[in-house]
């Protein structure tokens, strides 16, 4: 058992970082609708997904047929950030427009909302099975859909017995490097400091002359264009998309929100990696079938001792 | 409308539907009255798939058989079951009463070979199933069930056997994920590597999961001589893919869930290249002479498609009867007792019955993914791996 541990344990944790990132960027757009909202976007999974067929709609397009080096794979890589954050964040920005604004300018209850997300997450997923992935892509809709190899599996250096290749550490750094930018914004510009007027007192916020609804829409799209981003770096890693990649993504990436205390950005962080990491180190012990009884039993040992999460702060008390 | 006469207009209407989906492939021709036998499997459902191409298989015997003017020809009536215990029942009662057929092909599946075995070996029908693999259908006693291939039992240690003969690996690392078939045929592959000597170390994942690094990881640790995937296609593809991204590069191989060319697609065919594969159906993938190749001429020419899984057994199910007749029995009775002791070298193997009506020979034929597309080795006790 201890043998195992030793052998496992580096190659585990290069593994669950690089899944644990893509978590964390996932679980900002639920931390940040519900900072603002106090709603649980369920159907912000379905956001990733697009976002990660939007990655491969630029890949086809582009026609990659070898994977890239250097320069080139940057700026390509950068190209369908920039497109899967747009379309992403487009697309989180028209779902609030269509199943949460009518509702909140009703005045009607939060659970309304929450089975406007559920529905509109099943809508979402059936369309990409029903149309777009046949219609668009020209493949069958439910099963796996090959994206292209953009990136080589190449060993970029070694740490003890884990090989870290080019894949997963581009996946992290670009995790990080956006999560900076997007706490950076939050936390110093005047958008930024309207998200957070919002989410701390809104109707005081709107006294000030904050604009609700624009706060609102960009809420939604930064938390949309980080789901994008994460849809570019799933694409880029795992090479198989489906109508319905996000539901269990999705799942553990709310998990990892709450994990880290929901509405908070640095804790979806904090939450994402930690539970990429802490699943992949149970396994050794367990076997991978117990991966999520692992995760949600740390997610229920944590929530015993600190009700609000990790980090607990939630956004509107973050100070720049 | 009383409960009583909903379910009468029920059973009418299906039988109408019934009617009209039997009177439309009728293939007797020539001299005398023919024989009518069956043919029952899910032939509009989702899995016709793996349905048509038998169909296809059995209607090319038939034809053949017409063809040269016998004096007693046969009609093949074809059961849309859907695969269905529930329709399977009331068309086999049809078929047995009102069609008054002599001998039956199927049912295709396994659930529905169940429920209508029993009225099969009432009416005292011969049948020959070309593809339900549940062993338990085995031990009903019924005298008059055959079927052509090896049971669910036989996969697991074919696997293990060939890769012991082919590798020769001190250890093995079986993988499953957690739907039943894929628990079931990973069980089995590790009870039968152990029982020979190989070490076996195991790990199993959630069938919704994408990310298999930990799995990966004890692999690499593990260090095996072979990869076994106890499932289907679509995890074992990005499963095999994760794999040779991390660098593992030991014989790879799966079972008859994961025959199928989606796994090449999922994997990449790179990492897909060399990919073991095993099933008890004997598919004339990349056959380019001796009579495979021919049956794949013959059945292209008929039907403009290749042959897919279970169409060389569909070919020589039909071909038990059609040779039955040939030998002037007319009779269920007679046509059974032929069967039951027939020898038949077929396009599929050589085919003889057990008492219990299983396959003499539980062969289980090898496939490896060559140049990008699936290839037959050759039955599993003789392949060798390209």
């Amino acid at each position: 058992m201890f043998d195992d541990f030793v052998q496992q344990f580096l190659p585990s944790t290069v593994g669950g970082l690089a899944i644990g990132a893509i978590y964390a960027l996932v679980a900002l757009g639920y931390t940040m609708v519900y900072g603002v909202l106090r709603l649980i976007n369920f159907a912000h999974s379905e956001i990733f997904m697009i976002g990660s067929f939007a990655a491969l709609f630029v890949i086809l397009s582009v026609g990659v047929t070898a994977p890239l080096t250097g320069v080139a794979l940057l700026g390509f890589l950068l190209l369908l950030m920039v497109v899967a954050a747009a379309v992403s964040g487009g697309a989180a920005v028209l779902l609030e427009v269509v199943a949460y604004r009518p509702l909140r300018r009703r005045g009607a209850p939060r659970l309304a909302a929450l089975i406007s997300a559920i529905g509109a997450s099943l809508f979402l997923q059936e369309l990409f099975a029903l149309f777009v992935i046949p219609d668009v892509f020209d493949r069958p809709g439910r099963i796996d859909t090959a994206v292209p190899r953009i990136v080589d599996r190449d060993v970029l250096f070694s740490i003890g017995n884990a090989d870290v290749r080019t894949d997963q550490v581009i996946v992290v750094i670009a995790a990080v490097v956006v999560m900076i930018l997007l706490d950076q914004t939050v936390a110093r510009t005047r958008i930024g400091r309207g998200i957070r007027a919002a989410a701390q007192d809104p109707e005081a916020a709107v006294l000030m002359g904050v604009n609700i609804d624009t706060v609102v829409r960009l809420t939604f799209l930064l938390g949309g264009a980080m789901a994008g981003v994460a849809g570019v770096l799933y694409a880029m890693e795992f090479e198989n998309l489906r109508f319905n990649i996000g539901f269990i993504l999705g799942i553990k990436a709310f998990t990892a929100a709450v994990l880290g205390g929901i509405g908070n950005i640095r804790g979806a962080l904090i939450g994402g990696v930690g539970l990429g990491l802490v699943e992949n180190w149970g396994a050794i012990f367990f076997g991978s079938q117990w991966k999520d009884v692992i995760a949600f039993v740390i997610l229920v040992v944590v929530l015993l001792f600190r009700p609000t999460g990790i980090l607990g702060e939630s956004l509107q008390k973050a100070r720049a | 409308m009383s409960r009583k006469r909903m379910v009468a207009t029920a059973a009418m209407l299906a039988g109408a539907l019934m009617l009209t989906a039997c009177g439309s492939s009728p293939t007797g021709s020539g001299g005398g009255a023919a024989l009518k036998i069956g043919f029952m499997g899910d032939l509009t459902g989702e899995n016709s798939g793996i349905v048509i191409p038998p169909r296809n298989g059995a209607k090319l015997a038939v034809d053949e058989y017409n063809a040269t003017n016998p004096e007693t020809p046969i009609e093949l009536v074809v059961y849309d079951s859907q695969g269905n215990p529930d329709q399977a029942v009331p068309l086999t009662q049809q078929a047995v009463q009102q069609d008054q057929i002599v001998g039956m092909i199927g049912p295709a599946f396994s659930g529905e070979s169940k429920a209508v075995g029993p009225i099969l070996e009432q009416a005292k029908i011969p049948s020959v199933s070309a593809s339900a693999t549940n062993p338990g259908l085995a031990q009903n006693g019924w005298v008059y069930w055959h079927r052509i291939v090896a049971n669910d039992n036989d996969q697991g240690p074919g696997i293990a056997e060939f890769l012991i003969r082919a590798e020769s690996p001190d250890n093995a690392f079986v993988i499953s994920d957690d739907q039943e078939y894929s628990v079931g045929l990973a069980d089995a592959v590790a009870q039968d590597f152990e029982a020979k000597g190989v070490t076996v170390e195991r790990d199993q994942f959630a069938q919704a999961a994408s990310d298999y690094s930990s799995t990966i990881s004890k692999v690499t640790a593990a260090n095996p001589g072979v990869v076994v995937y106890g499932g289907y296609y679509a995890q074992a593809g990005r499963l095999l893919k994760q794999l040779r991204d991390a660098g593992v590069t030991a014989v790879f191989a799966s079972g008859d869930g994961s025959l199928d060319p989606g796994i090449i697609s999922g994997a990449g065919a790179s990492a897909a290249e060399g990919a073991v594969l095993a099933c008890p159906c004997n598919i004339p993938f990349g056959a380019t002479t001796g009579p495979l190749a021919e049956f794949s001429e013959r059945y292209r020419a008929a039907f403009d498609t290749d042959p897919a899984i279970y169409a060389t057994e569909g070919y020589d199910a039909a071909t038990l009867f059609v040779d039955a007749v040939k030998a002037g029995n007319t009779t269920p009775d007679a046509i059974n007792t032929y069967i039951s002791g027939a020898m038949l070298d077929g396009v599929s193997k050589k085919i003889a019955f057990k008492p219990n009506g299983e396959p003499d020979v539980n062969a289980i034929f090898i496939y490896q993914v060559k140049d990008g597309s699936l290839t037959l080795l050759g039955p599993s006790t003789e392949a060798t791996l390209g």
